[in-house]
């Protein structure tokens, strides 16, 4: 069943405030095929300039799902996890974050699009992610998700 | 590891990484440590109850693997931007290689068209990086 714009767009995402971990980072170094020292070791990611071992580039993806019941809207929203799709992911730079940061991820519901007479929809949300200690902008990231009806 | 002196001029194709293959444990391993639990890549009784013959790789997953490819090109730093389309799926044992070339320079940044392919030449994912050019 197709969701309603208005309802989509009025809807409010709880922020997600998580500190970065070493640990975690690890985890998805090994889970990708990571094996470069500055993604793994602390000392190699401070020789190689970074503060800490860093954030890569699609990680915040994993922060933002780090809070409690990330995909929450979905169901909140009526859609059935099956049925969705990602169609679209990006990431906008500004600061470096690295392990021991902690940041806050403030996201939003921004479009929802009608496709193929509403059989389809695409939800665009986008997430902006701040630094708590500095108040900096550290990234942007955005998402398309595809919502099709499973029978 | 990183070329520092890779030169981005228009037309540069930048080394191909090869990733992979995906196994079952790779998903398993991908879904507990990117946070994304949706079961349909790692259970088989969800995927059939959605029509599927099988699980299937988290996009995610490529455009990690993307995301090393670019930071084996440029360090880090310098990526201004990643962006990433999931255009078809991609299946268990599949073995992704993630391709990049200088599309435009402007100024101090370089716009790099991206592609992760598979062995017998799917397209899966197409995107594009922006980096600083030091």
């Amino acid at each position: 069943m197709p969701i309603d714009r208005d309802t989509a767009l009025a809807h409010v995402l709880t922020p997600v405030r998580v500190q970065v971990e070493r640990g975690a980072l690890r985890f998805f170094a090994t889970a990708t095929g990571e094996t470069r020292p500055e993604y793994v070791e602390p000392e190699a990611a401070r020789a190689a300039g970074h503060r800490d071992l860093p954030v890569p580039p699609t990680y915040f993806f994993s922060l933002e799902l780090q809070g409690p019941d990330p995909l929450g809207f979905l169901g909140d929203l009526g859609v059935d996890l099956r049925g969705v799709l990602h169609g679209e992911q990006w990431f906008e730079y500004v600061t470096e974050a690295c392990a021991g940061d902690t940041l806050t991820l403030r996201a939003r519901l921004v479009d929802v699009v009608d496709k193929k007479g509403g059989a389809m929809q695409l939800l665009t949300k986008e997430t902006t992610v701040t630094d708590d200690a500095t108040g900096a902008l550290v990234a942007r990231l955005g998402a398309v998700l595809v919502l099709r009806d499973v029978a | 590891m990183t070329a520092p002196g890779t030169v981005l001029a228009v037309g540069t194709e930048l080394p191909p990484v090869a990733c992979g293959p995906i196994t079952r444990t790779t998903l398993a391993l991908f879904a507990g440590a990117s946070g994304d639990h949706n079961p349909i890549h790692v259970d088989l009784d969800v995927a059939r109850s959605a029509g599927l013959d099988d699980v299937f790789a988290h996009g995610m997953l490529s455009m990690a693997y993307l995301g090393r490819a670019v930071t084996q090109w440029v360090p880090q730093h310098r990526v201004r931007s990643l962006a990433a389309r999931f255009v078809s799926l991609t299946p268990v044992h599949a073995r992704p290689t993630c391709s990049g070339v200088v599309d435009t320079v402007e100024g101090d940044v370089a716009t790099i068209a991206l592609t992760v392919t598979l062995d017998d030449g799917t397209l899966t994912l197409t995107g594009t990086a922006t980096v600083a050019l030091s």
